[in-house]
């Protein structure tokens, strides 16, 4: 018995010596000297970083993790008024009308030459499939662009390497918008589809529009990323639920061993489009542009799309046989290899280009899937890496021969090298991590400084903050043989791709004021002098300037409820970092905070009589506390004339009371 | 009496001292550099000869705060004479080159110098009223407190750091003025010298 108990300790003792390291351990003693940037000096690279499911975009510094500005992207944004304004309501338009949310998942730098040229980046909206691109002077979402026939536009926006193309794909496959949808859900081999947009970018003014849709068999295509080099005219999408099930995905999705990577040979599209055997579709997708000198949003229905089918046209897509419902499809730095990370598999295989042209053209076929080739998977390999890790889900790469893949189940990335597959180095990440990503880390170019961890669960991470807690990131430095973990950062939720780029590729075009001069929006009052308060019918135009530290008007006499107010509010200062912001009492929208020369309006309709405030929002002076002013709402019908005015022109005459004391 | 030639050196000076002049009108003549916390790049005046330049807009905005006036190049008499008389001085400069004169070149170094001395003074005054004469109803009132920046060298005004010195078409201005008196001073010497061969 004591023998036993003996036995039981020892082996114990054991066990907890095998227990693993905790993160104390994990940390090196340079950690911090690495990540640490003094205070007023710059990180050396922007992180743009997608925000999940709050449908923005924040934007960190790198290595110091610290959060540098939130973009509102595809969620209405009630601190810059983003959605809420009359300026910028439009951006949130869809074919459904007003679509306030969206799930922003990854992002892509502009591309030149396979290049990150730091001109903009692109963001998708999973939920309501949607495009956004943001202008990297002005940090403005200036574009999102609706995608018809689809659903879930998980694979995107991931970019050629001149930007010829963004794509969007269908991680939901549905029927198409002008077939019936009013059909049985269990119909979905016979009435669903999936479908990848190609959407070309103006090279100068950035603008997107959707070039070609291909229609595809109803599967999910999870990610993609286009070719590079001699893979130019190539994208890859990985696909999952070939199965075709619509129901108990969790298990009916994953019964078949092998799905696809699907290679699309989009110059062989443009040839087919060319020849006329697209056909044109009528649909319905909003396109939504913000002009910077209008400082306006406008949105336009288009009601057209052209659509190839890739199942009747041969020669645009193949398939390669991919183990396990592969999610990350990365094209490494020559764009010879292609790696696809199966969730559930315990290896990952890598595709070789070459290979696969091969395999193309002497027919390697293992039979057809829906009319589409399948290429045998043993023709198409170049290679696999064995026992990597659980969970494999993304890729990216240091452009000296080695990749760096993220493992969710097995919490960890793995550095392994491309040519031989041999695991190199693996440092564990917290917790559960999604994407990864390298400075460009999926260009022709990587600058492999750091590879930056995503993750999806911080358990005890950070103080505990109730049931719900912040995401996560974690920084490592990769410049030397071993990964090292230098930093760990909680981020808004939910991080998923990211891209950073250079600090000196776009920091000095970073606008400091909008020229007030060049200002075209409609509604802008360019000097206090101009501001008045105009009455067209119900309608009230309040053209409001804000100048340190005062408004004009600031006492408005006249107005009856039920009114419509529009406060036209121009922010007079052409002063770096002085905003000023606009609130009144009541009002069931948000704030306006409005950049120096900027103009926004607010729309506030008045429920009852009496004495609303309204003030500046943001403290841009010493005397911030003082602006603000008064609006008097009278009953419907009053006869209380129109009045208002600032000062010695404020209704009633000049405030005296300070002065008689 | 035999009118007394200059020497060859001094007139090239003189030609130098006229070009000089003509160049001050395109350049910045005095910059006042502003700095505070609120304002780490730092704000400038620039004063020209005819204009006022830099960052005016914005100090003009900050101006209400402490009662200063905001400032106007066409509220200053300077900034239309000025241009004027610095034409004026390299003409008159140029054509003593040209006459070659030393009584003439004598009168041209005193006048020009006295000139500069009443600007200097204008300026000072200029400063003196702009940091003086206060809005009474301006919201930030420090009992005693003037807001004079420094006709040369650094002081503090409240927040902010204030740094006054020449630029480049004061630098010219000066390099101008100091060619003349020196070259006066060797003529006078040279004169000397040849009274006493006499």
């Amino acid at each position: 018995m004591l023998a036993t108990i003996a036995m039981t300790m020892v082996v114990m003792a054991g066990l907890y010596s095998c227990k693993p390291k905790n993160t104390a351990n994990a940390v090196t003693s340079d950690a911090a000297q690495k990540a640490y940037v003094p205070p007023g000096k710059y990180d050396e690279f922007y992180d743009f970083v997608s925000g999940g499911f709050s449908g923005q975009m924040s934007v960190y510094g790198l290595p110091s993790g610290r959060l540098l500005r939130v973009i509102p992207v595809f969620s209405v944004d009630p601190q810059a008024g983003y959605g809420y304004s009359e300026e910028t309501k439009a951006m949130l338009n869809t074919s459904h009308g007003f679509v306030p949310w969206d799930d922003l998942h990854h992002i892509e730098a502009s591309q030149t030459n396979g290049e990150i040229d730091g001109r903009w980046v692109f963001a998708n909206g999973n939920n309501t499939p949607r495009l956004a691109r943001i202008d990297l002077s002005t940090y403005n979402t200036a574009e999102i662009l609706e995608l018809p026939n689809s659903a879930g536009n998980h694979s995107s926006p991931f970019t050629t390497e001149n930007t010829e193309y963004i794509v969007a794909g269908t991680r939901f496959s549905v029927p198409l918008d002008n077939a019936n949808g009013d059909v049985p859900i269990s119909s979905y081999k016979k009435n669903f589809n999936g479908t990848i947009s190609f959407v070309s970018v103006d090279k100068d003014n950035g603008h997107m529009k959707i070039a070609f849709q291909l229609k595809t068999p109803g599967v999910n295509f999870d990610l993609s990323h286009a070719g590079k080099g001699p893979s130019h005219d190539w994208f890859f999408f990985s696909c999952y639920n070939t199965e075709q099930a619509h129901t108990l995905l969790e298990v009916n999705a994953s019964q078949r061993d092998k799905d696809f990577i699907m290679a699309v040979n989009w110059k062989k599209a443009e040839e087919y489009l060319k020849q006329g055997k697209g056909v044109k579709q009528q649909v319905k997708y909003a396109h939504n542009i913000y002009d910077e000198k209008t400082q306006t949003a406008t949105s336009t229905i288009e009601t057209e799309v052209t659509v190839l089918d890739i199942m009747s046209l041969p020669g645009i897509a193949y398939f390669m046989p991919c183990p396990k419902s592969p999610h990350g499809c990365d094209v490494d730095p020559t764009g010879e290899y292609i790696v696809g990370s199966g969730k559930l598999a315990a290896l990952i295989p890598v595709f070789s280009y070459t290979k696969m042209l091969d395999a193309i053209n002497n027919k390697t076929y293992d039979g057809t899937y829906e009319g589409i080739p399948v290429l045998k998977y043993d023709a198409v390999l170049y290679g696999e890496v064995q026992k990597p890790g659980l969970g494999p889900l993304h890729t990216e790469f240091d452009g000296k021969g080695n990749a760096y893949t993220s493992f969710f189940i097995s919490s960890e990335i793995v550095k392994w090298n491309i040519k031989d597959l041999k695991v190199l180095d693996r440092a564990p990440t917290y917790y559960s991590i999604g994407h990864l990503s390298i400075p460009g880390g999926d260009t022709k170019k990587p600058n492999a400084k750091y590879v930056i961890a995503y993750n999806k669960i911080t358990k005890d991470r950070y103080l505990p903050t109730g049931p719900e807690l912040a995401q996560s990131a974690q920084i490592y430095d990769i410049s030397g043989d071993k990964m090292q973990l230098i930093l760990d950062f909680p981020t808004i939720g939910e991080p998923h791709y990211a891209q950073a780029i250079e600090a000196s590729k776009i920091k000095d075009k970073s606008q400091k004021i909008y020229d007030i001069m060049k200002n075209e929006n409609p509604y802008a009052t360019k000097g206090e002098p101009n501001a008045k308060v105009v009455r067209q019918g119900n309608q009230v135009h309040v053209y409001m300037t804000a100048i340190r530290s005062h408004l004009a008007p600031d006492n408005i006499e006249g107005v009856q409820v039920g009114d419509e107010v529009y406060f036209h509010f121009t922010n007079q200062e052409q002063d770096w970092d002085i905003p000023h912001g606009f609130a009144i009492k009541a009002a069931k929208t948000a704030e306006l905070l409005v950049m120096p020369g900027e103009t926004r309006t607010l729309k506030w309709v008045p429920e009852k009589p009496g004495i609303y405030p309204f003030y500046c929002t943001d403290f841009c002076s010493a005397l911030h506390q003082e602006m603000s002013g008064y609006i008097r709402i009278s009953p419907k019908g009053s006869n209380v004339p129109l009045a208002f005015g600032t000062g010695d022109k404020a209704p009633g005459g000049k405030d005296t009371t300070s002065i008689s004391q | 009496m035999k009118k007394k030639k200059l020497k060859i050196w001094t007139r090239l000076a003189i030609f130098l001292s006229a070009i000089l002049l003509v160049m001050v009108l395109f350049f910045p003549i005095w910059e006042i550099e502003l700095s505070a916390p609120q304002y780490p790049e730092g704000l400038s005046l620039q004063i020209f000869a005819g204009k006022l330049g830099g960052d005016l807009d914005i100090i003009n905005g900050l101006n209400h705060y402490i009662g200063m006036k905001t400032l106007h190049a066409g509220d200053f008499i300077e900034f239309t004479v000025l241009p004027y008389c610095i034409i004026f001085f390299a003409v008159l400069t140029f054509f003593t080159a040209i006459r070659n004169k030393r009584g003439l070149f004598y009168f041209t170094t005193i006048l020009f110098t006295l000139f500069c001395i009443v600007a200097m003074a204008d300026f000072w005054r200029w400063e003196y009223n702009y940091g003086h004469e206060l809005n009474p109803e301006a919201p930030i009132q420090v009992p005693g407190m003037a807001y004079q920046p420094p006709l040369i060298g650094y002081k503090k005004l409240l927040n902010f750091e204030a740094f006054s010195i020449p630029n480049t078409g004061g630098w010219l201005f000066i390099a101008a003025a100091a060619i003349l008196v020196i070259c006066m001073i060797a003529e006078i010497f040279a004169a000397k010298k040849e009274i006493k061969l006499v």
